[in-house]
């Protein structure tokens, strides 16, 4: 395999490094998606996590050669969606957001539980939201903005 | 619902969840358009050591090497003492402890680098027990009544002793900064903090420069619960000294593991409590406090102090006596975490109660509802409860949240079968604000109002927003007095450069103080106010006139002026065979005063109490005999998930304080303080066992159904 083809946030992109590179590397720095935080390196906190192919996965964990043909999503490509404006305007809602760090990730994991469910119970998008560490709301706020944009987003997913 | 309380959006919330918030990490190159260095830490191996000889590899062209022999002014980081290097003396003092940094442009070009450093030691015999340590870096010791009397006359003197660990703040964004030479010959520094005019008290003595030599920004900041509030001090020292010897920006970010092993965290605790008691009361309390400081003091002093002045908790005792130590071991400096000294006392003085009242055949909720403190009556240091205490009331609000008497009646009966359930409560309070004079003497906050000339409002003031959300609060605040919408205030992060110090952020002070300032000032703008000019106007800090003057050298009188209350409740169902415990439900009232923001407080509460849970159950941290700790990922220090609780059932309980703004008081310690012995004493009714150490872990359940 000579060159990496993907396609990042509906892009089409061509990446000439080393397939072993780690993905949260490449789109942070090759390609300048800073949405996508290194929180620790090693798959455990979720603040890197971004969409393959629609499911949710810890950039950090993943080499870049293993998205070979696949479709990347970060924030930067998933806040121009209607989905996104629904779990936005839900988090908002109940300042859900504090520190920030995690939100990136939170939010892309609220969008694999709804693309999967669209109308999950709260053990559900407990479940869902599992691998991404919050340190500062506790969840509550943040569980009740998943399931309120469930409610809000009829439809959308 | 006041008005103020009602929420509004997050000024911060659209940047932040669009990803477009810049972190420190997410620079490519500096403002000015600079290439940023990488600087690495090269660090002990051991516990304590002389370090003989640190042998360079070759470095290529733009790489170098700093250490305590590159800082231009003082290698002592302004902290409380003058104990703490901003690198290593001729000794290192525990493992982790910075010799020196590597800076260059590659960052895997730095590691590789890093590891072909050759130090060359001598070991010397480091303490890492804190049994066996010796070396107190503070002393303090304090009472009134008479303690020997009490115990003399009591019917039965109860001894015990109670344990605590380490918590790591575990923010999600490391820790980081950056320093940038700038063209005028200042240094700017910046980066993830929560104690701007901190670093800028550290660099002008580390760079020798005076105040004015340098600026501090603090950047959006990924949480910090304390870990950031002296630390930064330290790191940008660090990566001054390499800015200033390469002339080129130069910024250190830690990987996680390196965060977790080598940076502050909450000082683990042994707490001896001698209790008297006389015709069904307890009449005097005997407690000698032992925190581990780590290596060098940095914080410990302040957090000790309040530490001990919680000690005796909420209860009416007569006889007060209370002696405290922050002790040296050759381990990792620890610091402030949310709470800051008083989760420690507040489990020892929470379980004492209880076995207290156990082993007098009572209820141990209605023992702790009868000593309960009143307002008007004593605080520990001799101070008053000034304002009602609404204790019983919010313990009211808990048993309907929770059916906590219920419950905890119907468990505290001996359970068979594989699962077992038990029910568990906490009463305390967490001092508002400073601890002491600090506020007055050492502080002296000035905030201040700037007006453009087209009716826009800018907050200048030095506190951080972390997550907890100053950035609109404070403007909420302001725009309520000058009765402008909202988004005509606006605070940014500060730069020291243009803000005036209005102190830490710290304390569960911002708001409560800062708050109150700003409340303050924009009622002055509006006395002044002149459409189309521009003006401005400050505000300082004045004590109230009620408080009782402390002091410290006899810790007499109000060490804080109001007090947030507690209450809390925790249910849980322990399996037997695998010691697993499940939270089924985690129930409290807190009191801060009016909410300024009902959602945010909010925030602050959930968050806070699940942190508490954490260190009460999961969050276990050890260092070996070697002095080295292990648990230094996520892998091996757990943090609560989403999955880890059910939704925690909060309300607010509001008692306003006259001197905050709108009633408010300090929020954001208070709900973590009382998770630990309200989960502990779930547990003890779930197990059928007497226990006095935190935090409790499934393998500590196993361990306590295997003793006889």
């Amino acid at each position: 395999m000579d060159v990496i083809t993907f396609t990042l946030n509906g892009k089409e992109v061509v990446y000439d490094g080393s397939a072993a590179d780690r993905l949260l590397e490449v789109l942070r720095d090759t390609y300048d998606m800073k949405s996508v935080k290194c929180g620790c390196k090693e798959g455990e906190c979720g603040a890197c996590a971004v969409l393959l192919d629609g499911l949710l996965v810890n950039s950090c964990c993943v080499a870049v050669g293993a998205v070979d043909g696949s479709k990347v999503m970060t924030v930067e490509g998933f806040r121009e969606t209607p989905q996104f404006a629904v779990l936005s305007a839900a988090f908002a809602d109940l300042s859900a957001v504090q520190c920030g760090f995690c939100i990136p990730g939170m939010v892309l994991a609220a969008q694999a539980v709804l693309s999967q469910n669209p109308h999950p119970t709260e053990d559900e998008v407990r479940e869902g939201l599992s691998g991404n560490l919050c340190r500062c709301t506790g969840y509550n706020a943040i569980i009740n903005a998943v399931l309120n944009a469930s409610k809000e987003g009829e439809g959308l997913w | 619902m006041k008005a103020i309380s009602q929420s509004i959006r997050k000024k911060d919330h659209d940047p932040k969840i669009e990803g477009r918030s810049r972190y420190l990490a997410d620079y490519n190159f500096t403002d000015s358009g600079k290439e940023i260095l990488c600087g690495k830490l090269l660090r002990s191996r051991y516990a304590k050591a002389k370090v003989l000889s640190v042998k360079l590899p070759e470095l290529p062209e733009g790489y170098l090497y700093v250490d305590r022999g590159d800082i231009p002014g003082d290698n002592n980081v302004n902290i409380v003492l003058d104990d703490t290097p901003v690198f290593a003396r001729e000794t290192v003092e525990y493992i982790g402890e910075p010799i020196g940094m590597l800076v260059g442009a590659d960052e895997k070009e730095v590691e590789r680098l890093l590891g072909e450093i050759e130090v060359e030691y001598e070991e010397l015999e480091p303490v890492t027990d804190l049994r066996k340590a010796d070396h107190a870096f503070f002393n303090y010791e304090f009472g009134h009544g008479d303690v020997e009397k009490a115990f003399a006359e009591a019917d039965k003197v109860y001894e015990e002793e109670f344990r605590t660990g380490y918590q790591e703040q575990a923010y999600l964004e490391v820790q980081g900064m950056m320093a940038e030479p700038e063209e005028d010959g200042k240094m700017y520094v910046h980066g993830s903090l929560q104690c701007p005019y901190y670093v800028h008290g550290a660099l002008a003595r580390a760079l020798g420069t005076g105040p004015d030599g340098i600026h501090i920004f603090q950047d959006v900041t990924g949480g910090g619960f304390g870990g950031k509030e002296d630390y930064p001090s330290i790191l940008g020292c660090q990566v001054a000294v390499a800015a200033h010897k390469a002339q080129a920006p130069v910024r250190c970010v830690f990987d996680r593991r390196e965060d977790m092993e080598f940076t502050p965290k909450r000082h683990p605790s042994i707490c001896k409590y001698k209790m008297a008691v006389k015709d069904g009361r307890v009449t005097a309390v005997d407690c000698d406090v032992i925190f581990d400081a780590g290596a060098y003091s940095t914080l410990s002093a302040v957090v000790l102090q309040r530490g001990i002045i919680a000690a005796p908790g909420v209860y009416d005792i007569p006889n007060v006596h209370v002696t405290g130590r922050a002790l040296k071991t050759n381990t990792v400096p620890c610091g402030a975490y949310r709470g800051f000294g008083a989760p420690q006392t507040f489990f020892a003085v929470e379980t004492m109660m209880n076995h207290i009242a156990q082993d007098m055949g009572e209820d141990t909720i209605r023992f702790k509802e009868k000593h309960l403190v009143k307002q008007g009556d004593k605080t520990s240091t001799n101070g008053k409860y000034h304002f009602p205490v609404p204790l019983p009331a919010m313990l009211d609000e808990v048993d309907g949240l929770a059916q906590l008497r219920k419950k905890h009646e119907e468990y505290s009966k001996p359970q068979t079968g594989r699962c077992r359930r038990g029910m568990g409560l906490s009463v305390y309070f967490h001092g508002a604000g400073f601890t002491g004079s600090g506020e007055r003497d050492i502080i002296k906050a000035t905030a201040k109002l700037h007006k453009y000339a087209d009716g826009t409002v800018e907050v200048l003031a030095s506190n951080a927003d972390i997550g907890q959300g100053v950035r609109t609060t404070f403007p909420k605040i302001v725009a309520h007095e000058l009765n402008l919408p909202v988004e005509k205030v606006y605070y940014n992060h500060p730069d020291t450069a243009r803000v005036p110090d209005s102190g830490p952020t710290v304390a569960s002070r911002s708001l409560m103080t800062v708050g109150e300032l700003l409340r303050r000032a924009a009622i002055k703008l509006r006395d002044i106010w002149v459409e189309g000019e521009e003006q401005e106007v400050e505000e300082h800090y004045k004590e109230p006139d009620f408080m009782i003057p402390f002091y410290l050298d006899r810790f007499e009188g109000d060490a804080y002026p109001t007090y947030a209350w507690g209450v809390n409740a925790v249910e849980v169902e322990v399996d037997t065979y695998t010691g697993l415990a499940k939270i089924l439900g985690a129930y409290a009232s807190f009191d801060v005063g009016t909410p300024v923001d009902y959602n945010i407080v909010m925030g602050q509460m959930d968050g806070g109490f699940l942190q508490g849970l954490g260190y009460a159950s999961i969050e276990k941290m050890d260092y070996d005999s070697k002095g080295r700790i292990r648990n230094n990922s996520f892998t091996d220090y757990l943090i609560p998930t989403a999955l880890d609780v059910p939704n925690l059932k909060v309300t607010l309980h509001v008692e306003e304080y006259p001197d905050g703004p709108y009633g408010a008081k300090g929020a954001g310690e208070l709900p973590l303080v009382g998770a630990a012995p309200a989960y502990v004493e779930a547990i003890e009714q779930a197990i059928g066992r007497k226990l006095n150490h935190a935090p409790f872990n499934a393998e500590d359940v196993i361990a306590a159904l295997e003793e006889k």
